[in-house]
């Protein structure tokens, strides 16, 4: 294998410029001074500026923030209870329990959008960011349980009992030994579930109601109707904060 | 360390009337009104009927789930072979090179897909980057037609998927024990076949796990094909939002939406069971 190395190389180089070149492009012609924007017509900050006096983006982008929030919180919360009943104990309906588990992360998106879109208009619920929140908690909390659920798995076992037969409580022995230890994990997963509610747009989209438009749903109107260069500097800065987002949880998961 | 008490039951009991409430109860109802009629103002009349079941065999709809289906392997295919070398050369790499090219790769992952399919716009557009660069040097005195077509739904299916299958290849690649290939090599095996006879079968587990992670996505997919594609692109998944958000027919939107999700994970199953890949780890 050591004489493909060469071929290999190229092959890899040219997997990441794939990768790469399409949003390198996008952030380079976010500073272009030009509204036929695939032409450099000379720098300017100008499709910056205008994004951020565009009131409705800025407001979409406030409620994409505060689903992603909630939604995190709760997520993490369920996730963490989910990981740490499936690790250790047993409860009768395991079996089923982790199948029906895996469903969210399984089936195809689109499923998901449809079926709470009917549940929601069905019991009358009117579709706001309640149910868009309700919605991303339950794509994201298997994920988060994953995650837990392997941290949680490599963790010595010894030491909780070790602090149990030094005389600590079964929560204190929780509060202190495994949940730090679980921390990192922890962080990771939130994050994660942070970015999956961030970047949703199918489930958001089905399940928008008036007034309750999160960014990609608009950012996806734009994308139908005028393509403006205001897109690209969005985009730039989407890619930026992804980009702090993934080196935060791979340094805080690295611990 | 399996501890049977009541404990788990309590741990378990929110996160499970959660999922119970608002994911399975869903479903079921989907389930529910695939078997009802539209009624004549785009309600759901509850007249039993599998109309809407014998509906989808018109060839214009399995048309529509051919495509789909092509689509969808055509894509996978690709990502695997895209995402083979380089998940086996960060494999292979220095440890402290691992983790930048890993990041490197799961950058584009959380970054958003929506951004990510609109860069292809950008560049495949009548105006856009490609075609005023070969206009620009003079390859070509009239714009193509690259946006609103196959290839260009192709091009965004494995752009934006790529990362899934490289991720799991790497950490089945990564396990995989370098004295192995030089054990094949000394006993005088060609490269050809210490690819064939080593290093794919330990990285079967990999590749199952990364042909599922793209083609779920991709058979269900919207957003690619809905920005990407014309008219005459069209998924399953523009189908059901049709049906559901223009049309209102939610009858026949869930009944497009069960054998989508069933016709999903039965494909999931057999493919587990045929390859033989237990765990997925």
């Amino acid at each position: 294998m050591m004489k493909n190395r060469p071929w290999l190389a190229a092959a890899s180089l040219a997997d990441l410029l794939f990768l790469y070149m399409p949003i390198v492009i996008l952030i380079v012609f976010s500073f272009n001074d030009s509204r036929l924007s695939a032409r450099w017509q000379g720098f300017s900050l100008q499709w910056y500026s205008k994004l951020f006096s565009n009131e409705s983006l800025l407001s979409s982008a406030t409620n994409s923030l505060v689903v992603a929030a909630v939604s995190t919180t709760m997520a993490t919360v369920l996730g963490v209870l989910t990981a740490l009943a499936l690790e250790g104990r047993s409860f009768r309906g395991q079996a089923v329990f982790e199948v029906v588990l895996l469903l969210p992360i399984v089936i195809p998106e689109i499923m998901m959008g449809v079926a709470m879109l009917l549940f929601f208009v069905m019991i009358g619920l009117p579709l706001s960011l309640l149910t868009i929140i309700i919605a991303h908690i339950i794509f994201s909390f298997p994920v988060v349980a994953l995650i837990v659920r392997a941290r949680l798995r490599k963790l010595d076992p010894r030491l909780e009992e070790a602090a149990l037969d030094l005389g600590a409580t079964r929560w204190h022995a929780f509060r202190r030994i495994t949940l730090p230890l679980l921390m990192p994990g922890i962080i990771g997963a939130a994050l994660m579930a942070f970015t999956l509610s961030l970047d949703d747009f199918i489930i958001s989209f089905f399940l928008a109601g008036v007034g309750s438009t999160t960014l990609p749903v608009k950012v996806y109107g734009m994308l139908k109707t005028t393509v403006t260069p205001e897109v690209n500097a969005l985009s730039a800065v989407l890619v930026v904060i992804s980009m702090v987002l993934v080196t935060v949880a791979t340094w805080v998961q690295r611990k | 360390m399996k501890v049977v008490d009541r404990k788990g039951f309590w741990l378990v009991l929110p996160p499970a009337t959660s999922l119970f409430l608002f994911f399975v109860l869903p479903l079921v109802l989907v389930f529910a009104v695939s078997f009802a009629s539209r009624g004549t103002y785009g309600g759901i009349e509850w007249t039993l009927t599998l109309q809407n079941y014998t509906s989808i065999l018109d060839p214009l709809y399995l048309r529509i789930f051919w495509r789909s289906l092509w689509i969808a392997v055509l894509t996978t295919v690709l990502c695997l072979l895209l995402g083979f070398p380089l998940a086996y050369l960060i494999a292979r790499a220095p440890k402290r090179w691992q983790s930048l090219l890993l990041l490197l790769i799961i950058i584009p992952f959380w970054t958003n897909f929506l951004v990510r399919t609109y860069a292809w716009m950008f560049i495949l557009r009548t105006e856009g980057l490609l075609n005023t660069i070969l206009l620009e040097i003079g390859l070509i005195d009239q714009p193509l037609n690259l946006l609103f077509t196959d290839t260009a739904v192709i091009i965004g299916l494995v752009y934006g998927y790529l990362p899934f299958m490289v991720l799991p290849l790497y950490a089945a690649l990564e396990r995989l024990d370098p004295a192995l290939i030089e054990a094949a090599g000394d006993l005088y095996a060609s490269s050809r076949q210490v690819f064939t006879r080593v290093i794919l079968p330990l990285a079967k587990p990999g590749v199952v796990a990364g042909c599922l992670l793209v083609f779920i996505p991709t058979i269900g997919a919207y957003v690619t094909p809905d920005l990407l594609g014309g008219a005459r692109t069209l998924m399953i998944g523009n189908l059901i939002q049709q049906q559901y958000l223009v049309i209102r027919d939610w009858p026949f939107g869930s009944a497009l939406s069960f054998v989508l999700m069933g016709g999903v994970l039965v494909g999931v199953w057999y493919y587990l069971k045929t390859s033989g890949a237990k765990s997925l780890g």
